[in-house]
């Protein structure tokens, strides 16, 4: 990912409505997000544009989405 | 080189539940609106807010605006200033109304009717039982709020500049205030915004403190940038604080817990509420475990490592009783304590909530400050709302769901007072010649300086300052200590250096602007909470208890006063509260009690 792109992911991670969310993904930036492939990239990209109750939902387990590139990302989110 | 200028008739800064009100009134009015945000407006952190919006609606049973008054005055501590107080709660309805007409997805009675909740210290007749008073949407109602608001925006055309950050208020020699240099994230490229009208919506600064509910994006940058303008702070002593935060993460442990039967443990494993609420223990009043928790970490019975939490332990309990009545604690013990709670106890802490202080404005939402002997002056040009603004309507403590009440009421009244302001059609008045080089030289400085302060490292020092210092039971002596640690802090964040250069996107660069916002108020906070030497509302100090005399160590013979803090020369001023409303008689003095 080129430097302005992950730079502007970071902020969208590090300046979220939620706490929560603040904490989990500015903790998944500096632990795991650098060993994705392209294509999980791509996906947790998607997933940081998401309204943060839905995200925080799927995070937290209260839901689950239908896409299945996004299990295996929330998956490593959780990976503590 | 040159730097743009943009000409709008109002630039808001922050698009929050505030601005966003806000901007509906200029941009409705037909004036030409900005609003500026660091993030996506419906990513503000008024998205978090899940309790509800107070108003005397009277749907589900009698309830009436003078009601809501007393419960608001009684929460302050009588510190709130009862003229802003009237004007808050008798908007509350015909706000309301005009978001269910924007949309908003407000809960519903079976005839149709918004329905309303209870919710803590909102009563029926001058508080005598609890009354349903709050309007909600599911437990998001925040978040619905902003949507509908941002939608009623764009209808009305309002221009949104989305990542970008507001440097510094631009005022010329008179005082007058001519709008804010900003910077574009995408590129870093500094802009001036040239505003007949600048409205500040820029929410609160609870990161000051090491333990916090607030989100990130809380870093007081509205704060900052009036304070390097001259403009005093006003009552930034008083922060609300909840017992149970997780200790290190700040996220909110709900008061269910101790419900379903969670004890509070210290380093000994002893249930110390027993000693301080020998009969309601676990389950008293929140300022009273509060006061309890700190007092346990103070001696030296915290646990871990830093000895700076205790435990709240739920481990007796049956493992699905806990996956049952309190679902999603689980997950936020094993995501932010790594902690599973049904095996061992979580980390806890007293966490801020809420700032009560702020920016000193009038209820026209006009921000005024002392001058010629008046303290109450107003800043031509100069607006504020929602957090960052103090009106003063929780004074000295905030009750649930005043504070979407709050930004709606204040956001629309300071909307309302520029389209007032602006109908004369005055011109814009002349930029002065130095407009940008204070915002040019704080980027210049921290691009060239070497050997600076870290900015991280900086934060956290102020962040534990502010906690042991200045936390949710106060201490004479470490207030004194607190204050000259957080000056020492001041001069490292004055000195702060980032090694990333970059224009675009460099988040190094605006995590040490916000930075020099934070240390702003946090300096105002310590300094103004060691000088109030009484204890009001969510300012509690040790050495002011509750006496014969001075019930609940309130002395409104030497106290009944607003603080103004000056972050020019950190001198601190009094003016008085405004015990008259606006049409009815005062709500008189007595000792606050539940």
């Amino acid at each position: 990912m080129e430097r302005a792109d992950y730079e502007r992911l970071r902020w969208r991670c590090i300046r979220r409505a939620l706490l929560e969310l603040d904490i989990a993904l500015t903790r998944f930036l500096d632990n795991g997000f650098d060993q994705l492939d392209e294509a999980q990239q791509q996906a947790f990209v998607e997933l940081a544009d998401m309204e943060d109750h839905d995200l925080w939902s799927l995070i937290s387990g209260q839901t689950r989405s239908e896409n299945p590139r996004y299990a295996p990302i929330v998956a490593l989110i959780n990976k503590r | 080189m040159s730097i743009p200028v943009l000409k709008f008739d109002a630039v808001i800064v922050g698009a929050g539940g505030a601005g966003l009100r806000s901007a509906i009134q200029l941009s409705e009015a037909g004036l030409k609106t900005a609003v500026l945000s660091k993030v996506f407006p419906t990513r503000s952190h008024t998205v978090a807010a899940q309790g509800g919006v107070a108003a005397s609606l009277g749907n589900s049973e009698e309830d009436h605006w003078r009601w809501h008054m007393y419960d608001t005055v009684k929460g302050s501590d009588w510190l709130g200033d009862q003229d802003a107080i009237e004007f808050m709660v008798r908007k509350a309805n015909e706000c309301v109304v005009e978001l269910e007409h924007y949309g908003m997805p407000f809960d519903r009675t079976d005839n149709g009717k918004i329905y309303q909740r209870p919710f803590g210290g909102h009563m029926s007749n001058f508080g005598e039982k609890p009354v349903r008073r709050s309007c909600a949407a599911a437990d998001r109602t925040g978040h619905a709020m902003l949507h509908a608001m941002y939608q009623r925006n764009v209808k009305a055309h309002t221009q949104f500049f989305v990542e970008w950050m507001a440097l510094d208020l631009i005022r010329d020699s008179e005082g007058h205030v001519l709008g804010v240099t900003a910077m574009e994230m995408e590129t870093g490229q500094i802009v001036i915004f040239h505003s007949r009208a600048t409205i500040f919506a820029t929410g609160g600064a609870g990161r000051i403190f090491h333990s916090s509910t607030n989100a990130f994006i809380n870093t007081g940058d509205g704060l900052g940038m009036a304070a390097r303008a001259g403009i005093p702070l006003e009552d930034m002593e008083f922060w609300q604080f909840h017992p149970t935060g997780v200790a290190g993460a700040g996220v909110l442990i709900t008061e269910g817990v101790r419900g379903e039967g969670g004890i509070l443990r210290n380093s000994e494993k002893e249930r110390f509420m027993e000693r301080y609420a020998p009969n309601a223990k676990d389950l008293a009043s929140r300022d009273v475990v509060s006061r309890a928790m700190t007092t346990e970490i103070n001696e030296g019975r915290g646990c871990g490592h830093n000895k700076d939490y205790v435990l709240l332990d739920i481990t007796h309990l049956d493992p699905s009783v806990i996956m049952k009545r309190l679902p999603g604690i689980r997950e936020i013990g094993l995501q932010f304590a790594g902690v599973d709670c049904i095996k061992e106890p979580l980390p806890v802490v007293p966490t801020c909530h809420y700032q009560m202080g702020g920016i000193p404005t009038h209820y026209s939402s006009r921000v005024v400050a002392p001058q010629n002997g008046d303290p109450n002056a107003v800043v031509p040009g100069f607006y504020a709302a929602g957090e960052c603004a103090c009106a003063s309507v929780h004074g000295a403590n905030r009750l649930g769901t005043n504070s979407l009440l709050d930004l709606l009421v204040f956001g629309k009244s300071a909307g309302d007072s520029a389209v007032e302001d602006l109908k004369s059609g005055k011109a814009h008045r002349e930029l002065p010649k130095d407009v940008a080089d204070k915002a040019q030289a704080r980027i210049a400085a921290l691009d060239n300086r070497k050997d600076g302060a870290n900015v991280h490292e900086t934060r956290l020092a102020m962040q534990r300052v502010m906690q042991t210092h200045a936390g949710v039971f106060r201490f004479g002596n470490l207030l004194q200590e607190g204050v000259e640690k957080i000056l020492e802090v001041e001069k490292a964040a004055r000195q702060l250096e980032i090694k990333d250069k970059s224009l675009a996107w460099n988040t190094a660069r605006s995590e040490a602007l916000e930075m020099e916002n934070l240390i702003e108020v946090a300096k105002a906070t310590m300094l103004s909470a060691e000088a109030r030497k009484e204890s009001r509302g969510a300012h509690v100090r040790d050495d002011a208890p509750d006496t014969p005399e001075f019930p609940n160590g309130r002395n409104d013979k030497e106290w009944l006063k607003h603080t103004l803090f000056n972050p020019v020369d950190n001198s601190i001023a009094y003016k008085p509260v405004t015990m008259q409303p606006l049409t009815v008689e005062p709500v008189a003095l007595k000792t606050r009690s539940y």
